[in-house]
């Protein structure tokens, strides 16, 4: 690995070095280094980019490593990457994606993400994008997310993208049976001229099933963002979605909230709210000593924490 | 020390001009002063315009000799003057551990965080890692924004009603903290308070009506005269 890709790798999993346990790196385009324990296994698939990742039912405080890092420019991927987890297991999943761009071709990165997660299952997701390099180049990055849990599956997801992404399609969807609970905190900044669009479509169809989702943005310069939550209740069940957001200078965001109730028992709220920096939380920084830029970061860095 | 000379401040009111602050003059080199008197009448505009948050539309200020009217909230802050507001602001994302370290210019460690958060009756353990929102009552608000000026130890600290909106339980030990801070800090304080127990405690007393002064001097001349007459200021006898 070179220095770009140390530091890319350090920005999206906050690695220094290889991890423990198991992990698969990708390098442009192609498998890095790869460690499989007892437990987890990791299989390349032979149709299609990407990998098959095995936990076998019981696997307990397990860790998984798949950063994938894109250093040349004008490479283009798309990546499928399934994960099954048996039943009774307690892991976490680290993925991410960074890409560094120095040249003037666009640098894509695809990564479709299906978890099939077994019954009473526990999994923590944590996945982060970013982007570096001064090339006119531009770095998008397209993940999907496909989450079904098994029942009494919990899983709690942790998306972050916070710099250098010109354009992103998020979509995330999943399925819940009886007694799943699904988590999911988002977090994105776009700045200079960026797009970013965020689709969720959560299905409830088991007793008791229940998803939180948390989507807190930060849209600066002239930026765009586009954010749509679809939450549907099929049995007895409960669903939250709350999307915040910040915006300044010129950017414009755009919330789409929509909730289906099949069931007499199902409950469902959703909150969105849009708006700039209140004056006052300014000023209260200012009064602390903070100048007024100073300030605005110390509000947006906590916002998106 | 802190000397306003003439200070008047408009604002439009309902495409009005009014006269929030009428060429208010005084100087001040007490450790404990505390501003009193009925609500609208410019105790807030006053104490808003000492911190920046205002800006008077003609006058001086002073602060330590150095004109500051045309400082903006940060110099102030950083020569030495705190505000706490009287409606404390909420932050979501921000907790109270990152809004103390802020205050404290990241001088804190969370011993010291405790110890501060103590002060004003807080137990750090349930509070510290809180975020600073709409899920903390306006007592704990206002507790929080007490210790984020003791985190700071400024030469000149400056409460807008510390007492408002809070529950009688608080209400007791913000006293507390009040008599506590008056006998540690070494600092100047400047208090708005409709409170006795508050203005039992302050060296000075300023009685501000009507965007006027009204009444300047020593607590054991203004106090009596306050609680002991209905002619001064029926609204402040009403709420004492």
């Amino acid at each position: 690995m070179d220095q770009i890709q140390l530091t890319l790798l350090e920005e999206i999993a906050g690695l220094h070095e290889v991890p423990q346990g198991a992990y698969n790196i990708r390098i442009n385009g192609a498998t890095d280094s790869r460690s499989t324990t007892e437990n987890i296994d990791i299989v390349t698939k032979t149709d299609v980019s990407g990998i098959d990742i095995y936990i076998k039912p019981g696997t307990k405080k397990e860790s998984l490593h798949i950063p994938v890092l894109l250093s040349q420019s004008g490479l283009k991927e798309t990546v499928y990457n399934d994960f099954h987890i048996g039943d009774d297991c307690d892991i976490t999943i680290v993925a991410g994606c960074g890409i560094h761009n120095g040249g003037s071709a666009a640098s894509e990165h695809s990564g479709i993400h299906s978890f099939f997660v077994g019954k009473n299952s526990k999994v923590r997701y944590v996945e982060k994008h970013y982007g570096s390099g001064d090339g006119n180049g531009e770095r998008i990055m397209n993940p999907t997310t496909v989450v079904h849990l098994d029942e009494g599956a919990t899983m709690e997801m942790e998306t972050v993208q916070i710099k250098g992404v010109d354009s992103t399609i998020r979509e995330t969807t999943g399925d819940l049976a009886s007694g799943a609970s699904l988590t999911i905190k988002e977090s994105l900044m776009t700045h200079g001229k960026q797009t970013a669009e965020s689709n969720f479509r959560i299905e409830m169809n088991g007793v008791d099933s229940h998803v939180n989702l948390i989507s807190r943005s930060v849209a600066r310069d002239t930026s765009h963002q586009i954010f749509r939550s679809e939450i549907v209740g099929n049995e007895k069940c409960t669903g939250h979605s709350e999307c915040d957001a910040i915006i300044m200078d010129k950017a414009s965001v755009s919330a789409i909230p929509e909730l289906t109730a099949n069931c007499l028992d199902s409950e469902l709220i959703h909150e969105a709210a849009i708006g700039k920096i209140a004056g006052e939380q300014i000023m209260k920084l200012m009064t602390l000593g903070l100048s007024e830029e100073e300030a605005e970061e110390q509000i947006i860095n906590g916002f998106l924490k | 020390m802190l000397e306003l000379q003439n200070v008047s401040c408009l604002v439009e009111d309902e495409s009005r001009e009014k006269e929030i602050l009428k060429n208010i003059s005084f100087k001040i080199d007490d450790r404990f002063v505390a501003i009193t008197g009925p609500n609208g009448g410019g105790k807030s505009t006053l104490a808003k315009i000492v911190a920046g948050i205002m800006k008077p539309t003609s006058g001086k200020i002073l602060f330590d000799g150095v004109d500051i009217t045309n400082m903006s909230i940060t110099e102030r802050a950083n020569l030495g003057i705190s505000y706490a507001f009287q409606q404390p602001v909420r932050f979501k994302g921000l907790t109270v551990k990152d809004l103390i370290k802020l205050a404290a210019k990241d001088r804190t460690d969370t011993p010291d965080i405790c110890g501060i958060l103590s002060e004003v009756g807080l137990c750090a353990k349930d509070y510290i890692n809180r975020e600073v929102n709409a899920s903390l009552s306006g007592g704990e608000l206002k507790r929080i924004e007490i210790a984020m000026i003791l985190a700071r130890s400024s030469k000149f600290s400056i409460f807008d009603e510390p007492e408002a909106g809070i529950d009688l339980w608080s209400f007791q030990s913000l006293i507390r903290v009040f008599e506590k801070m008056y006998e540690k800090t070494n600092g100047e304080i400047l208090i708005i308070s409709h409170q006795e127990r508050i203005l039992n405690i302050a060296d000075k007393i300023i009685v501000v009506a009507n965007g006027e002064i009204k009444d300047i001097g020593p607590r054991d001349r203004i106090l009596p005269e306050l609680l002991g007459t209905n002619t001064t200021c029926p609204a402040l006898t009403e709420k004492m």
